[in-house]
């Protein structure tokens, strides 16, 4: 489904996607998104808009959080990629930012989930003791049209104090 | 049996799979040799087709086939899609069909699909699809087609009118005349979208050997996908089977049957390949259904102590270009505006208007948020004209808890006197305004203005019809694997739907919530379904549910009883076993199953029916209401407009709670889109109906720095009507919402003179009315 259409303008790229590597070819007018997702078969990331602001397409490219679906899978050539997929540990444990997602029901459909936890964790990272106005403004750029946000809000104020205290 | 596994806030048995990017929706299933479509969409709001010609894009490498209505009409039985609700029949018309003929009546309208490699080269072709259109005149605003002379919405129709009904009881003359105080008050609300963040979806895979087809889609009603599929390409029941994946919210938006999904089912077994067809949200502002625009016109007679005498007037419906579910969104809509109040006569003569925009059917609420906005619209115009306080002249007129069960004297949808079972409206009313400390708000409101910051409160109540029948099935099997399943017609698309399922599965059963597995939405495992809709299916399918596990528990004991040599009453289930209380002597359910199932050498009782299961199809005897009260906080800024809602307090009545956390979750969720019908969510048209917001950017979905916390009050009154005790929340929240916040904010703005009339409101718009306040 994304093998470079003959005669289309195709690139050999390399991806590490949650640490492991990934050599393929596509054309350079696929999304990394797609790529992702239809390539490499990581559902996980989400489509909900494909023009920037939704958010749900969030990944972490070279640990920076960006939205798959306004880059191109050439683009992010040589780059360590995380998706929703990477999150929790080698032995399933959940990240402490997924089992309180889970606790405070701060998902309903899902859909925006994926997004919404690679964006947090950039976040988290940058601010360990945020308070919910900043939580709030954090995922500012990410909708969710099932839960008014407030599950995620309060789920990301409890997963900060779980990472502060198991650091 | 273990206690209490009702009213848990347990965690979700769907999360870990959501949370690890696990989830399987509708563009995750990779089936190989999928192809997958793009569709040719109308330009126009309103244009004849001339000709389409798809040769050059047929000779596009990497395209399989392009079908328009002449490619496809030798394969359907119609070209119409059919309705749904035959009690309310509308012209042949106002139905779309699967693919325009010679007429395009709004912009988005498919009129040809292209089947390629992928989206992308798919997308590539469609622009080599020759369609000749030629325009002509359109109608966008509902107002404008009734005058003479008006464009039509449909070449050929006699005129824009859809329909007209009336909804009406009591006397309105009588009321009306020698009445203390009479007001006149004109509304008007615009529509929106749904804007699940995952849009519709399909994919279709025949099977040529067993001539099957398989469907899996993005919607609320898979029985519903499938009937009209085995209706449209004359296929029997037994050959076409509709799976729901998981669905990344609804809300309204897939509740019907698209075009779409027909074209693309066909294309698949033209093709002999599986394809796949992913809605954008291009499409989704485009094609998927839309809800809210109505004008309301009304009179209002009242004593003056604020009691309504009567309330009559005028609705003008926007149907948009189709008619997709029959007359439900305005016929709620007028039935919906009583409410929770005392209203001795009533009068609305509605009027369903065919424009050139997108078809209507229930977002989120159905009609509900417009009949609550209006009422509420009056209840304030009274206070303010009477000089009364707004939470008093409500008071004054809502139903007391001792008239419970009300009759309300109007014919509902199917022809039953409207029954209020059960509720206790002055309470939430009176708890609401506690939490919200009401009464302290002069106070705060005038600190603010003494520091030039605009202050203001509203509250709305509403009343919400769920649960409507005529049945849901659930049926609860346990095989030799002694693990139970259930199946069920309810559709999960966000709401928990499986775990507050297995909730009551496992409570009559003595398990473990993650012991029970819930399975919804294919076609093939459940006969029946009806879907998910209307704020239904745990009235429906949760009943059906209990008395499912109930009989299946019955079978266990009564082979426990045979087997362990016990009285019934001696013993309990647990842990997937008949137990002896008070023993190590126990039957696992596998063993009950294998007994049941009809193993050689088993004991089992003679008056036993065959299987470890059993099918539960409650038909609740009525409709059962639930009931909220809104109160909200806000301060406006007065130089830009803008609105921030400072406190959000809900006290809402959904009868008994499965799962309170899920139950609170359903009404945030509603609440905030409550929030964009009040504030942000604006679908805009030129006047020709051509679409002016048609992305994130220019059309606003609320946000989280803009969503308050809000804080929710439980009052419960189980519903007689079914054996749960449960009313409907998926609803809930979003009706009474955008009432409260236009309540606020014409509070704050009260200094400048301001009454507001209409949802949503912009910052702009609010500027604009201050200034001709002070002029
Ligand atoms: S899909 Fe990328 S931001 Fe919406
Ligand atoms: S959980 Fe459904 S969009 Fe966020």
């Amino acid at each position: 489904m994304t093998a470079p259409a003959p005669g289309a303008d195709a690139r050999r790229i390399t991806l590490t996607v949650n640490g492991r590597r990934h050599d393929v070819e596509v054309e350079t007018r696929l999304t990394l998104a797609d790529c992702l997702r239809h390539g490499l078969g990581l559902t996980g990331t989400h489509l909900g808009c494909e023009h920037g602001v939704c958010g749900a397409c969030t990944v972490l490219v070279d640990g920076r959080s960006a939205r798959s679906c306004l880059m191109l899978a050439v683009q992010a050539n040589g780059a360590a990629i995380t998706t929703v997929e990477g999150l929790a540990a080698s032995d399933g444990t959940l990240h402490p930012l997924q089992q309180a997602f889970q606790a405070h029901h701060g998902l309903q459909c899902g859909f925006c989930t994926p997004g919404m936890l690679i964006t947090l964790i950039e976040f988290l990272g940058d601010h360990p003791d945020p308070d919910a106005a900043a939580v709030r403004e954090a995922i500012g750029g990410n909708l969710c049209r099932c839960t008014g946000y407030q599950g995620i809000v309060a789920a990301t104020l409890d997963a900060a104090r779980r990472m502060r205290a198991a650091p | 049996m273990s206690e209490g596994l009702i009213g848990r806030r347990l965690p979700r048995l769907e999360d870990p799979a959501l949370l690890t990017g696990r989830g399987r929706f509708v563009d995750d299933i990779h089936i190989p040799g999928t192809l997958e479509a793009a569709f040719v969409r109308s330009p126009h709001p309103h244009a004849r087709i001339t000709r389409v010609d798809a040769t050059a894009a047929r000779r596009h490498p990497g395209v399989h086939a392009v079908y328009a209505y002449a490619d496809l009409a030798p394969h359907l039985t119609a070209n119409l899609i059919p309705a749904d609700n035959r009690h309310l029949a509308f012209e042949a018309n106002s139905r779309p069909p699967v693919l325009p003929v010679d007429e395009v009546c709004f912009v988005g309208e498919a009129v040809a699909i292209v089947v390629a490699d992928s989206r992308y080269v798919a997308e590539d072709a469609l622009a080599l699809v020759e369609v000749d259109y030629d325009p002509v005149p359109g109608v966008s605003d509902c107002r404008a087609a009734l005058a003479p002379g008006a464009p039509l919405a449909h070449l050929g129709a006699a005129d824009n009118v859809v329909k007209t009904f009336q909804t009406a009881f009591g006397d309105c003359d009588a009321a009306f005349a020698g009445a203390p105080h009479v007001a006149t008050i004109s509304l008007k609300q615009h529509r929106g979208s749904a804007h699940s963040i995952e849009g519709r979806g399909v994919l279709a895979r025949p099977d040529p050997v067993e001539d099957r087809l398989t469907v899996w889609s993005s919607t609320q009603g898979s029985h519903r996908v499938r009937n009209t599929l085995v209706e449209l390409l004359r296929l029997d029941e037994d050959r076409v089977r509709v799976i729901v994946p998981d669905v990344g919210g609804a809300f309204g938006a897939k509740h019907i049957v698209y075009p779409e999904e027909v074209i693309v089912a066909l294309a698949a077994r033209l093709l002999g390949r599986p394809v796949k067809w992913i809605e954008d949200r291009r499409e989704h502002f485009l094609a998927a259904v839309q809800e809210r625009d109505q004008y309301w016109e009304l009179e209002v007679a009242a004593d003056r102590d604020g009691r309504l005498r009567g309330i009559r007037g005028r609705m003008i419906h926007d149907q948009g270009a189709y008619t997709l579910l029959g007359m439900n969104v305005p016929l709620n809509a007028s039935l919906a505006m009583p409410g929770p109040y005392l209203l001795p006569a009533y009068q609305l003569d509605v009027t369903v208007v065919a424009t050139n925009r997108v078809g209507v059917i229930p977002v989120r609420g159905a009609g509900y948020p417009e009949g609550v906005f209006a009422m509420e619209r009056v209840m304030d115009s009274l206070a303010r004209d009477l000089g009364l306080d707004r939470a008093e002249v409500r008071r004054r007129n809502l139903i007391p808890p001792e008239r419970i069960p009300f009759d309300l004297p109007l014919k509902s949808r199917d022809g039953t006197v409207t029954r209020y079972d059960s509720g206790d409206f002055p309470l939430c009313q009176a708890k609401a305004l506690a939490a919200a400390d009401y009464a302290g708000f002069p106070a705060r409101q005038e600190t603010a203005r003494a520091e030039g910051r605009y202050r203001g409160i509203g509250l709305a109540n509403a009343v919400k019809i769920t649960g409507r029948g005529p049945f849901e099935t659930a049926i609860v099997r346990i095989g030799p694997s002694g693990k139970v399943t259930v199946h069920t017609g309810a559709m999960p698309m966000g709401q928990g739907t499986v775990t507050s399922f297995a909730q009551i599965c496992a409570d009559v059963l003595g398990l473990a919530p993650e012991d029970v597995t819930v399975v919804a939405g294919d076609t093939a495992t459940v006969s029946l379904g009806i879907g998910g809709f209307g704020s239904r299916q745990t009235v429906n399918a949760g009943s059906s549910l209990l008395l499912a596990a109930r009989e299946v528990r019955a079978k266990a004991l009564a082979v426990g009883a045979l087997v362990l040599e016990a009285a019934a009453e001696d013993l309990e289930l647990r842990g997937g076993a008949v137990w002896i209380k008070g023993t190590d002597r126990q039957l696992p359910f596998a063993e009950i199953a294998r007994a049941l199932g009809g193993g050689v050498g088993y004991a089992r009782p003679k008056d036993v029916s065959p299987g470890l299961e059993a099918t539960g199809n409650f038909m609740p005897p009525d409709v059962t209401y639930g009931n909220a009260c809104h109160v909200v906080e806000v301060e406006v800024d007065v130089g830009t407009g803008a609105v921030q809602i400072l406190r959000y307090v809900v006290v809402n009545d959904s009868g008994k709670l499965i799962n309170p956390m899920i139950v609170e979750g359903q009404i945030i969720g509603g609440v905030a889109h409550g929030i964009g019908n009040a504030l942000f969510e604006w679908m805009g048209y030129d006047e020709g109906g051509q679409p002016l917001t048609t992305n994130f950017g220019e059309y606003l979905l609320p946000t989280a720095p803009v969503v308050p916390e809000i804080e929710i009050h439980h009052v419960v009154t189980p519903s007689t009507v079914n054996p749960l005790g449960v009313k409907g929340v998926g609803e809930a929240g979003v009706i009474p919402a955008a009432a409260a916040i236009i309540a606020a904010v014409e509070n704050a703005l009260e200094p400048f003179g301001v009454t507001l009339a209409e949802a949503p409101i912009s910052p702009g718009r609010l500027v604009e009315l201050m200034a001709a306040g002070r002029s």
